[in-house]
């Protein structure tokens, strides 16, 4: 191929031909849609899944948030739960997880410039996911009404006892089997490659699309244990009791690792194509290696340091796995080098100059620029506030209060979330021949859920130092009062709600960037090439592309952190657990209430039993 | 592999700060002592406390000079012994233990905080300074009314605490407010 006047990406290099050395060979005249319309259309619908469920888990959000605050009340504290369970589910396990297997089978087929193996294995795995998904949705919204007995009010986590109705683990099992077979296509589609070109280097964004699914089977191994094993047959009356411990340390086992489930298709962005928008390369691909193969071997033996605080694991444990997590930083560090590194030589390209004047020349009004540089400065603040909670110590302090939550809607709510609207700005074009509605509106989508966010997120860090707790619909008590440091409670509830008031309407601006965008008719010429990185795959040793020796020594890890954890979990408690009572969440919270409760418990809860609009707080 | 100078000098910077990091929390366990709740209890049953006589009756005892342990039960929706009456200047440990599903045990505004699964027993042990009250907070999400799960904490005065203490300090907050 050669080079093509609409490459603006790479003709104002240095000379050499604007091919992509990502891999793919796709020309500059054609788009995704263009070259391989099947794979597109199935982008298209997880895009379109992921957008649906954050549509909702948004509405859901500023709804919390109001609630919290006591801003307005028009839903009672009981449902604030539901809301919070389908917030949570909607929004880390639905959202990012459609976007991010459309953004992989993007990566694949583009980078390998091969078609899925097979159109029809790549939509069961969608109806598989789609239908897991719908279940176990429906089954929490159930919640909201009493006319069906079913409810699943057990939090994205579902801590046992707490017991949800089966559709709800049964859906997430088979959502779950959607990954896994997505993953399967993935692997079939570049073992097809392979024959087809047995000597070549496996091009980078396949590469990581392959590092991240092998992370992605080995984490979700313990959930499916948890799930299939133990709580879908608790739930269904088969087995009387389950291991409370057991079950939270198996779900950790997956809860860490599937935070790099959602950030590696923020990286494959940022290393991939931002460079590109940037009018740049990426800086070395060999690191870019790199780092994937840290991910895939650092990211699952680390999930006990949720656990820092959890009586029955033993304090050694909580150490090895402290340990494991900060050694991952190294390659989040490694990763804002080389995006910094790569952008900085675009802007050089282009003509800037000087320390921190190059910055002026860089592509500030493209929403997909802007929003994925926003969305890595705010994850850069996200891994300041996460080296806090690493430090098992300190950890005390801000374990289960409102600074966690804040802390990761820097992260998975802000890094990968608005990487991946920045994202939709850039990629939707190309997998639909369609031009974004209005790119302005998209430029001040993004800077709004970047300022909503910085005051959200900054409001929640300082609460939860005054030891705010997370998870409650009511965060005022009756007992005592909150320090006044930071401005005070209440300043600080404001300052909130006013972040998550800027934040949904920049994701109805999306949202309806989006439905719009989807009414304009198909044009030619939106065609994008991602430029080839300075330093090429020939420049990494070869070892790198063994992903089977990786996957081992990830295997290896794991059994190392977690073979003596688990077995002594086990030998205190029993692998069914020392006893205790189901908790399902399916029954009547009021009837729980009239039986249990004091009745100095009563009085406080004024709200719960009224049913109806909150209660002032004495 | 090219590896930039650059490259190398931030590796470098990036391998100490996490070097610091671990540094700084080895030192913070063995220096000043800020130990883990960690696994230095047998299990429990949940739905049989009343047969184990630290949480059959939720109560603060002596355990040696200056020395208490606080035996406290974490239940939808509360705390038992409420308040929890603790004398002041003195070394307490808890025991908190949960006979339903898993709750949170913070003491607002202080870094005593920890988890409580049933069927586990969490150790804390604190220093309880001056007399002073404390909120008490389930900080895990426990059930439909977890937003109304709230217990109190009194320190009070070394002979305040023993002349309430005769009886048992399970509840009306004897030791407290006269
Ligand atoms: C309009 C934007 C958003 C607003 C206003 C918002 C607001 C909130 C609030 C107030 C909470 C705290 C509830 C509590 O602990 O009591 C919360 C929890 C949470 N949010 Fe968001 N959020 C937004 C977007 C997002 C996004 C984009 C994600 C992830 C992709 C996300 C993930 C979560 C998660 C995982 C929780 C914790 C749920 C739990 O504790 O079970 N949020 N959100
Ligand atoms: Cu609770």
């Amino acid at each position: 191929m050669t080079a093509t006047a609409d490459a603006p990406a790479a003709t104002a290099d240095d000379g050499t031909a604007p091919d992509d050395g990502t891999g793919g060979s796709e020309p500059g005249t054609e788009t995704f849609y263009d070259r391989f319309p099947e794979a597109a259309r199935i982008v298209r619908a997880t895009f379109l899944g992921a957008f649906l469920a954050f549509a909702v888990g948004t509405t859901f959000g500023i709804i919390q948030t109001l609630h919290r605050t006591g801003i307005a009340r028009p839903f009672s504290s009981v449902d604030y739960y539901t809301f919070l369970t389908a917030h949570g589910v909607f929004l880390v396990l639905s959202f990012t997880i459609f976007f991010l297997v459309g953004v992989f089978t993007w990566a694949l087929v583009r980078s390998l410039d091969r078609p899925l193996v097979n159109t029809r294995f790549s939509w069961a795995w969608y109806g598989l996911m789609a239908t897991g998904m719908t279940l176990t949705g429906l089954t929490i919204l159930a919640g909201f009404t009493s006319a069906v007995d079913v409810s699943a009010d057990v939090l994205f986590t579902f801590y046992a006892p707490l017991q949800a109705h089966p559709l709800f683990y049964g859906g997430l099992a088979v959502f779950l089997v959607g990954t896994w077979l997505a993953g399967l296509d993935w692997w079939r589609t570049f073992l097809a490659w392979r024959r087809e070109h047995p000597d070549e280097r496996i091009p980078l964004q396949a590469f990581m699309v392959l590092t991240t699914t092998i992370m992605w089977y080995v984490a979700t191994s313990a959930l499916a244990i948890s799930v299939l094993f133990f709580l879908l047959p608790w739930s269904l009356g088969l087995i009387e009791t389950v291991n409370p411990t057991l079950t939270r340390t198996l779900f950790w086992f997956f809860g860490h690792p599937v935070v790099y489930f959602w950030l590696m298709p923020a990286y494959l962005l940022w290393y991939t194509v931002l460079p590109s928008i940037a009018g740049g390369r990426l800086f070395s691909d060999p690191l870019a290696r790199v780092v994937f193969v840290l991910f895939l071997l650092l990211s699952t033996p680390v999930g006990i340091h949720h656990q820092y605080l959890d009586p029955g694991i033993a304090e050694g444990f909580k150490f090895v796995a402290m340990t494991n997590t900060m050694f991952l930083l190294l390659p989040s560090l490694l990763t804002a080098f080389t995006v910094v590194a790569s952008v900085e030589y675009g802007a050089r390209v282009r003509g800037g100059t000087g320390l921190f004047g190059w910055l002026r020349t860089l592509p500030w009004r493209d929403p997909a620029f802007t929003g994925m540089m926003l969305a890595g400065l705010m994850f850069a603040a996200g891994g300041f506030s996460g080296m806090v909670n690493a430090g098992m110590n300190i950890n005390y302090l801000i374990h289960n209060t409102i600074w966690v939550t804040g802390h990761f809607h820097l992260t998975v709510g802000t890094a990968v979330a608005l990487t991946f609207m920045a994202a939709t700005y850039w990629l939707w074009p190309q997998i639909t021949n369609k031009p974004i509605y209005s790119r302005q509106i998209g430029l001040a989508q993004v800077v709004l859920w970047f300022a909503g966010m910085a005051l959200m997120s900054n409001a929640m860090h300082a609460q939860g130092l005054l030891g705010v707790p997370r998870r409650t619909a009511e965060p005022t008590y009756s007992g005592f009062e909150y320090g006044s440091a930071f401005g005070g409670y209440g300043e600080l509830n404001l300052q909130v709600a006013i972040g998550g008031t800027i934040l949904f309407a920049s994701a109805v601006l999306f949202l309806s960037n989006v439905v719009l965008t989807m009414g304009n008719s198909r044009t030619d010429g939106l065609a994008e090439t991602l430029a080839e990185p300075i330093s090429g795959s020939e420049d990494a040793p070869l070892v790198l592309d063994n992903i089977r020796l990786w996957g081992g020594i990830a295997v290896l890890l794991v059994l190392l952190a977690y073979a003596l954890p688990i077995v002594a979990i086990v030998q205190r408690g029993g692998l069914f657990g020392p006893g205790g009572e189901a908790y399902p969440m399916v029954l009547d919270a009021l009837a729980i209430l009239a039986e249990q409760a004091p009745d100095v418990l009563v009085e406080r809860m004024p709200d719960v039993l009224g049913g109806g609009w909150a209660g002032g707080w004495p | 592999m090219h590896v930039h100078s650059y490259e190398k000098i931030w590796l470098a910077l990036g391998l100490g700060l996490i070097l610091l990091l671990i540094g700084s929390v080895t030192y913070g366990a063995v220096g000043p002592g800020v130990s883990m709740v960690a696994a230095d209890q047998p299990t429990v049953d949940p739905t049989a406390l009343d047969e184990d006589d630290r949480f059959a009756e939720p109560r603060v005892e002596q355990v040696g000079e200056n020395e208490y342990e606080a035996y406290v039960v974490a239940f939808q929706f509360g705390f038992e012994p409420d308040p929890i009456v603790l004398p002041a200047n003195s070394t307490v440990t808890f025991m908190v233990t949960s006979r339903d599903v898993t709750h949170g045990f913070e003491v607002v505004g202080t870094n005593a905080n920890t988890m409580v699964i049933p069927g586990e027993v969490s150790t804390l042990t604190v220093e309880t300074g001056g007399p002073t009250e404390y909120g008490v907070i389930c900080n895990e999400y426990c059930g439909a009314a977890h937003h109304g799960m709230e217990g109190s904490i009194e320190v009070v005065p070394q002979e305040e605490f023993e002349e309430s203490a005769g009886g048992s300090s399970d509840g009306d907050g004897s030791g407290g407010d006269q």
